[in-house]
Order: structure tokens, then C-alpha cells, then sequence
């Protein structure tokens, strides 16, 4: 007996033990629903959360069961924000958990945050509230500026890490810079390329100079080559580089000393930035070229033709490569020949509306899938594709994750045949055994959805636009991916039958967007009920105002759970934008009049 | 059905000249917020080639010679762009009951996708192929999109001397500012770099406006709708129109506009609104005319 029972237990610090060898996040969270111990030990150790959606959980619960945290993942808005999908004001504020951190977790050290709305005050919180805060990530996000940036320079003893992706910041001026206080020396990462206004380039000099542990610097496009030279010749250490502007004349001592300081950074594997990059100054990238592993040139619209062939043909390491649909077929298939190793190829329009001279056809994908072989995450802006091109493109690359094609004009079929996509698309699916993340795009009817359903079986991502025939299609989808994560859907005829096709499968994904489709409030009214451990979310721009105009001469307060306008008659009504995602945290507190909460 | 068409060409001035026939009036109206009959009747600007879109193309393409590269700029440019833009939205609407309230929803829902966030510059017009945005699409983020309408205005001139740098900054630099008007639910977004004096501003905001507080009024009123929507938005830095004109400074006060100079007042608003103005009070007054003070000193 006594060996029985010393068999079940452990001393709560062997476990603890035991636990921090599971870092996948889905571990963790499984052997937290072991027993209450468990459950205990778990949350008291944890030092990592991620949490997907911001409105699944309410930060105070979040933050009280893992009062450990030491680094915190948040996303915010739905993807399609990025487009404009969403109105602004929405919602995604990352306030309240910043301050239910202050309250419970004062280890944090790391905030990383996509698509949401962080406002300067959060920020002077933030760096207040954490005397051991390392590093801020922010990835499209809004509603802070320089001041803010100011104020994390400012007050963060050790910021090892601050890195802006793609965010509107407000531009306060350039003295945030200067914030940086003159003991702060643990910098190791800092990027700002995103910031539209100038900074103060003495401030950058130095701050640069007393970094030795730099190993990634982005800059901004208002960075020129002289400052460029110098900070180089300070950090020969970089390894991640992004260019401020490449704009410089031959025969200026910036040009010269740009060459000398690129060639003393032996480290240098990842390159950026390239803004108004002329033919000269890539004259003095070649001789890192060989070394490099990551190239973004989507920045760049003056690199194409013979000056990106020039370039690439050098980069024969290649394993990441972003460029503009400029380079042309040529372009892409001088990559295929050069660069053999590369796995990440992303492809992005130079010309939002009209073909120019050099895009990028069917023929460069499928360069690049011969002469590629290990490429396994793709995204390609395209203004036509063929079914055989696909079919192809997939044969010599099965080892697609990530698979994403836009072909620019809306529902348009295969220009040899005639045809939808169906059958290329399909090819994807069918040979790509660990295909996550799948976009897809030109003519298609619910005969992908079939292949996807049947084949897809380890995708988490689907995001869909102007496909599909009949609610079937979307049935298909929610059936057959055992693994969906995330459907967003775009102006297809999906109605209220594929909406309530599976309703459980909902609360086995993150998240459902269905924008333009032709779901009615009754289809959503019936989700809702049937699912309460879901927030159905509407976003009806205008409905809720006109109601009021059209009802009544008197001005209403319309508050978020004023059923007058849900309930007050036609349930028949399209619903114009739907967002469902499975939640413990009950109705958002925090919703705008436009966003009605079923 | 019949009886909205009336209603749908009352929107849009006869001397417009579109050339739509009865069953390009259809398809407007005709369409859903949903999609099931959306292929055939929906408002698509294609290729050449795409063969769903063949009859509706014939009668899109005359269309598309008026139609401005993007929504936004459709708002601060023609008066006639917020039917432009109602027309050409991707999303087709259904007739429904209250199909005023509808067709003003297409047009309102149009003006509301493309006011978040507008391109900075203004795109060549030549380039226009028969590809006219639908909102969203590409998917691509905006801060790409940004770039890609600025940087052909970038690549013009490519001159390689460093001179040049400043110029390249100056271009791209928007300066967006929520504007809300009194009676209007949803605010808007301004760039004031767009702008070099306070008449362009207001002019700006009338055009924005004018259409949305017309539809405000014709929804409680009649059929009179089309000297409503004719009616500018004036006197709105002077006091002596209907609406006037404020905005918030860095130091969260409220000003009227007009008091200070282009530039001071450029690089100190952060958020503009247009209040009736018998909502005025005399403390906003005093405030402004306190800083008034202040700044002349």
C-alpha cells in the first residue's frame, strides 16, 4: 500500500520540475486540467501565455490565475482588420490587460501584441508597472505615438527589445530618441522602420554606440546612407539589418563608407528596407549577399529587372524572400536557379489596380517550385493562375504549411480553360499533407471546398473570398477540417444553412468571420441561443442609427444590450458582418454601439 | 420593386448623364447584403475576359471613365463620387422594405469602407483599368498600400542626388484627424496635409458631409430629396452658418477654426468636429479667445 500511494505522489516542486520541460503552449494547458494539483502547480509555474483573442478571456482572470507571468501574447482585432474590414473604434484595447497585469503579475517582461489599440497612457503604465521589463513587441497596431515610445525609452531600466511591425504611429517628433537614458546599454534589438517622421539622427549615432549588444536594427525610411555608414562601422556585429533610405549619390563619401562598413559586418544575415534603393547603393550589397539568409525588398519598387538579377543571383543561402511582383517571371526565375535552399517566398502587387509591364504570372510560381524544392510558406499576388500551374506547383513542392494566392481580380477562372481553380487548389491540398494555412482566390465553386474538406485535414487557417456556390461549400469546410483554427469568409453565398450546418464546431475554433455573405440576423439570433459559451458579434454600421431616426424623433441612447433594435421586428434582414468566437469571458464590455452582441 | 426606382434616380442628378438603363438600375438595387444572386447582379469592374461579368461590363465600362481610382479620393474630389461610389461598391444590396433607407445604407456603407483609412495621395488616373477597387481587396495591409500609391509619385523624377530625400519625406507624410459631426453617428478621417488653407478645409468637410446629414434628413422627411441633398455645408468658419467648425488642440482644449495660422493650426489639431452652432456655448468662446490671447502675446 505505502508503495502505491508514494507512486501517486510527488513533492509539488518535482512536478513543477517535471512541467518546465513542456514549452508547447497546448502542453501546458492540457496537464493544467489534469487535477486541481496539477491545475495549481501549472498556473503558480507558468512563465508564457498566449492568448489568441483578447475577448476569450477577461484580462483580470488571465492574470490572476498565472500571477508567475513573466511573457504575455496578445492579438486583438480580426485579420481582416488588416483590410479595412473592420471599423475603427472596434474594439482590441490593450488597457485593461496591461492593467490587470500591473495588479497581479509584476514579473512581466515581455508584451507582445498584434492588431490592437495601445494608447500612450497604457504605455507609461506599462513601463511603471514592470520594474523588469525586457521587451515590447507591437505587430499593426494603432493609437499610440512618439510619446508613448518616449516613455518606454525613457523608463525602461534593461529594454533589451523594441520592436514596431507594420503599427500607425502618431508622430510626436523625433525626441523620443533622445529618451533613451545615457546608462542604457542592454539594447539587442530595435525596430522602428515603421515610423513615418524623422529622428534625430545624433541620438540614433549614439545610442547605437553604446549598444554592444546590438543584433537587429531597423530603421526607418528617414534614416539617410551617412548615418547608415556611421552606425554600421559602430555594430559589426549586426545581424539583422534594415536600411534606412538607399538613396545616394556615386561619388559621396556616404556611398564609399557604406561599402566599407557593410563589409566589416560578417554577421549580417538578414537584410531590410532597401527604401529608394538606387543601383548603386545595391552594388554595395553584393558582397554580403552570399551569406545572407533573409532579403525583404517589398519595400523597394526601384529594385526590379536587371538590378534585382544582379542582386540575387548572389544570394544563394536564401532562405526567406520578400520582393514586389516587379521582378517580373524573370525576376522569380533567376531566384529559382539561385537560390535553392529557399523555404519562405512571399510576392507582394507594386500596382494595386492595373497590370504594369513586369507582374508576376503562373509561370514565375511555378520557376520558382522547380527550382525550389523546400519551399514551404507562400504568399503570391498574382493577376492570373492556371489550374495546371497549380497542379504542377504542388507536385514539386509537397511540403507546403503555409499557402497563400491572391490573384488580384476577383473570381476570375483559369484564362487557358476557362475554368474555375477547383482542381488546382485542390492539387494543394491533396499533396500537402501539412498544409496549416491556406488562402485562396480566382473562380471557385463548392467544388474546392469538397477537396478541402476531404484533404485539409491539418489546416488551422482558412481565409475565403468571392467562392462558391451554395452553403454546401462552406459545409464541407466546417465537417471536414478537424484541426480548423480560424474560417474568415468574404462575399461568398453562404447563408444562414452553412452557418448553423455544425454549430458546435465553434467551440472548437478561435473564430469564425463571415463578411458579405448572406447570413440574415435570424441565422445569428439561432447561433447565439444555441451556443451561449459564444459571442455572436454583428457589426452593423448604420442599422442601429437609422432604427432610431426612422422609429421615433427621439434621440436614444443606444447602449450595447438595447434589444429595441435587435428585436423590434425583421429578423430577415443580411446580416452585413459576423464575427463568432468562442469566449469564457461572456459579452465584450467594452463594444461600440455598432457592434451588437447577440 | 418598382416603385424604389424613382427613389434610387432621385439620388442622382439628371443632367448626370449615366446612360444606366432599367437594367443597370436593377442591379444596384436589386443585389443583397447577401451574395446568393449577387454574381449576376452585382456591380463588378473586371478584366476583360471574365465572361460571368459580359453583360454587365458593357454597361460598367462606360462607367468606369468617371470613376475615381479609389473611394477617398472620391470624397474630397467630384461632387458626384458619392454616387460613384455607391454604384461601384463591392457589395450588392438588396431592395428591402424600407428601400430608401436601403439605397442611402449602400451609399453611406460605401463613403463609411472608404473613409477608413484613405490614400494619402492621389493616384494617376490614366492608369484606371477596368479593375476598380472593391473594399478590402487586394488583401493587402495599409500600410503597403500606402506605399504603393506613394511610390509612384516617388519614382518620377529619379534623380540620384541626396537633394531629393526631402522631397520623398514631404510626400508621403499624411496627417489624419477624426472629424465628427453633430447629427452624423459615424466620424470620419481627414488628412489636413491635404490641404493648404482653411477655405480647401472647408470645402473639404462640406463635401464630406453634405451628402450623409442630407440622407439624416430625408429619413425623417419626404420625398424632397433632392434639393436636400444639393444643400452646402456653409459658414463654418465665420459663425454664420448652421454648423460651424471647431477643433481639439495637443492640450485637449477646444478652438474654433480659423483663429490661428494654417501651419500652427496644422501641426496643433489633433481631432476636428462640427458642432451646430447654436450648441456653441459662450465657455467654449471664452476659451478660444483666452488662447487667442496667449498666442498673440
Amino acid at each position: 500500500m505505502k508503495v502505491q500511494s508514494a507512486m501517486f505522489y510527488f513533492p509539488e516542486e518535482v512536478i513543477e520540475h517535471i512541467f518546465s520541460f513542456l514549452t508547447h503552449h497546448p502542453d501546458r494547458n492540457t496537464v493544467s486540467t489534469v487535477c486541481k494539483a496539477w491545475y495549481k502547480i501549472e498556473r503558480l509555474s507558468r512563465c508564457e501565455v498566449f492568448v489568441g483573442n483578447c475577448y476569450a478571456i477577461r484580462p483580470d482572470r488571465a492574470a490572476a490565475r498565472f500571477p508567475g507571468l513573466r511573457s504575455l501574447t496578445l492579438k486583438g482585432k480580426p485579420h481582416f482588420a488588416d483590410f479595412d474590414l473592420v471599423p475603427p473604434d472596434w474594439g482590441g484595447l490593450a488597457g485593461p490587460w496591461i492593467e490587470a497585469m500591473a495588479r497581479s503579475c509584476p514579473n512581466l517582461e515581455e508584451l507582445r501584441m498584434k492588431r490592437m489599440v495601445v494608447s500612450d497612457e497604457s504605455l507609461e503604465l506599462l513601463v511603471h508597472a514592470f520594474p523588469n521589463f525586457k521587451a515590447l513587441v507591437l505587430v499593426s497596431c494603432e493609437g499610440f505615438s512618439t510619446d508613448g515610445l518616449a516613455a518606454v525609452a525613457r523608463s525602461c531600466k534593461s529594454l533589451r527589445e523594441l520592436d514596431l511591425q507594420e503599427n500607425e504611429i502618431e508622430d510626436r517628433g523625433p525626441r523620443w530618441l533622445n529618451s533613451f537614458p545615457d546608462m542604457c546599454t542592454s539594447l539587442v534589438s530595435l525596430n522602428f522602420a515603421c515610423l513615418k517622421g524623422e529622428v534625430n539622427l545624433k541620438s540614433l549615432e549614439r545610442l547605437v554606440c553604446r549598444s554592444p549588444n546590438l543584433k537587429c536594427l531597423r530603421l526607418n525610411r528617414a534614416v539617410p546612407v551617412e548615418t547608415l555608414a556611421k552606425i554600421m562601422n559602430q555594430c559589426p556585429n549586426l545581424e539583422d539589418l534594415g536600411t534606412g533610405s538607399l538613396l545616394a549619390d556615386q561619388f559621396s563619401e556616404a556611398y564609399v563608407s557604406l561599402i566599407s562598413a557593410l563589409q566589416k559586418c560578417k554577421k549580417l544575415r538578414s537584410l531590410s528596407g532597401f527604401w529608394d534603393a538606387s543601383p548603386l547603393c545595391l552594388l554595395a550589397v553584393y558582397p554580403i549577399c552570399a551569406n545572407l539568409t533573409g532579403l525583404n525588398l517589398s519595400y523597394a519598387p526601384t529594385v526590379q529587372g536587371q538590378d534585382f538579377i544582379n542582386l540575387i543571383q548572389h544570394c544563394v543561402k536564401l532562405l526567406r524572400l520578400w520582393v514586389l511582383d516587379s521582378v517580373g517571371d524573370k525576376g522569380l526565375a533567376v531566384v529559382a536557379s539561385a537560390c535553392k535552399e529557399l523555404q519562405e517566398l512571399r510576392v507582394f502587387p507594386s500596382d494595386l489596380f492595373a497590370a504594369g509591364p513586369a507582374t508576376v504570372t503562373e509561370e514565375g510560381l511555378v520557376a520558382i517550385s522547380t527550382g525550389c524544392p523546400k519551399l514551404n510558406s507562400l504568399l503570391y499576388f498574382c493577376h492570373s493562375m492556371t489550374n495546371s500551374a497549380l497542379i504542377t506547383v504542388s507536385k514539386n513542392c509537397p511540403n507546403f504549411t503555409r499557402f497563400r494566392l491572391c490573384i488580384l481580380e476577383p473570381r476570375k477562372p483559369d484564362p487557358a480553360t476557362n475554368e474555375p481553380l477547383d482542381e488546382g487548389f485542390g492539387a494543394v491540398v491533396k499533396t500537402c499533407k501539412n498544409l496549416r494555412r491556406f488562402s485562396i482566390s480566382g473562380l471557385l465553386t463548392d467544388q474546392v471546398f469538397y477537396y478541402i474538406g476531404k484533404y485539409a485535414k491539418a489546416l488551422e487557417m482558412l481565409s475565403i473570398a468571392f467562392a462558391g456556390d451554395t452553403d454546401q461549400g462552406m459545409t464541407y469546410v466546417l465537417n471536414g477540417c478537424k484541426n480548423l483554427r480560424k474560417l474568415e469568409i468574404r462575399d461568398c453565398p453562404f447563408g444562414d444553412g452553412a452557418l448553423l450546418a455544425d454549430v458546435t464546431k465553434y467551440e472548437t475554433m478561435r473564430s469564425l468571420w463571415m463578411s458579405s455573405c448572406d447570413i440574415s440576423l435570424r441565422g445569428c439570433k439561432a447561433l447565439a441561443t444555441k451556443m451561449p459559451s459564444l459571442n455572436v458579434e454583428i457589426i452593423n454600421e448604420w442599422e442601429a442609427e437609422m432604427e432610431e431616426n426612422l422609429n421615433n424623433g427621439v434621440a436614444e441612447v443606444i447602449s450595447n444590450n438595447n434589444n429595441k433594435h435587435i428585436n423590434n421586428g425583421n429578423d430577415e434582414r443580411k446580416v452585413e458582418k459576423l464575427y463568432v468566437y468562442r469566449t469564457v469571458g461572456g459579452p465584450r464590455t467594452d463594444a461600440p454601439d455598432f457592434v451588437w452582441t447577440l | 420593386m418598382e416603385e424604389m426606382q424613382p427613389k434610387l434616380l432621385d439620388l442622382i442628378p439628371n443632367e448626370r448623364g449615366w446612360g444606366v438603363t432599367a437594367n443597370d438600375r436593377e442591379m444596384v438595387i436589386g443585389g443583397g447584403f447577401g451574395v446568393r444572386e449577387e454574381k449576376k447582379l452585382e456591380l463588378r469592374l473586371g478584366l476583360p475576359g471574365e465572361e460571368d461579368w459580359n453583360a454587365n461590363r458593357k454597361k460598367t465600362e462606360g462607367l468606369c471613365a468617371n470613376v475615381k481610382p479609389s473611394f477617398s479620393l472620391g470624397l474630397f474630389g467630384a461632387p458626384q463620387t458619392k454616387q460613384e461610389a455607391g454604384l461601384i461598391t463591392g457589395e450588392a444590396q438588396k431592395i428591402h422594405a424600407k428601400a430608401d433607407k436601403q439605397t442611402s445604407v449602400v451609399e453611406r456603407k460605401a463613403i463609411a469602407h472608404a473613409a477608413t483609412p484613405p490614400a494619402a495621395t492621389p493616384l494617376p488616373s490614366n492608369s484606371r483599368a477596368a479593375n476598380a477597387p472593391v473594399v478590402g481587396w487586394p488583401p493587402v495591409r495599409s500600410f503597403r498600400r500606402n506605399l504603393a500609391s506613394t511610390s509612384k509619385t516617388v519614382l518620377e523624377p529619379q534623380k540620384w542626388a541626396s537633394g531629393t530625400c526631402a522631397k520623398f519625406e514631404n510626400s508621403t507624410k499624411g496627417l489624419f484627424v477624426k472629424i465628427n459631426m453633430d447629427g452624423v453617428p459615424i466620424g470620419r478621417k481627414i488628412d489636413l496635409k491635404a490641404y493648404d488653407s482653411y477655405d480647401k478645409l472647408s470645402s473639404a468637410v462640406d463635401q464630406l458631409f453634405r451628402g450623409l446629414l442630407a440622407d439624416q434628413r430625408s429619413e425623417i422627411g419626404t420625398e424632397k430629396n433632392v434639393e436636400e441633398k444639393g444643400r452646402a455645408i456653409q459658414g463654418l468658419l465665420d459663425g454664420s452658418g448652421e454648423y460651424t467648425l471647431v477643433y481639439e488642440d495637443d492640450e485637449g482644449d477646444k478652438m474654433l477654426v480659423g483663429d490661428v495660422p494654417w501651419e500652427m493650426f496644422v501641426s496643433t489639431a489633433k481631432r476636428l468636429r462640427v458642432l451646430k452652432s447654436s450648441d456653441l456655448s459662450a465657455s467654449t468662446l471664452r476659451t478660444t479667445s483666452r488662447k487667442r490671447a496667449a498666442t498673440e502675446c
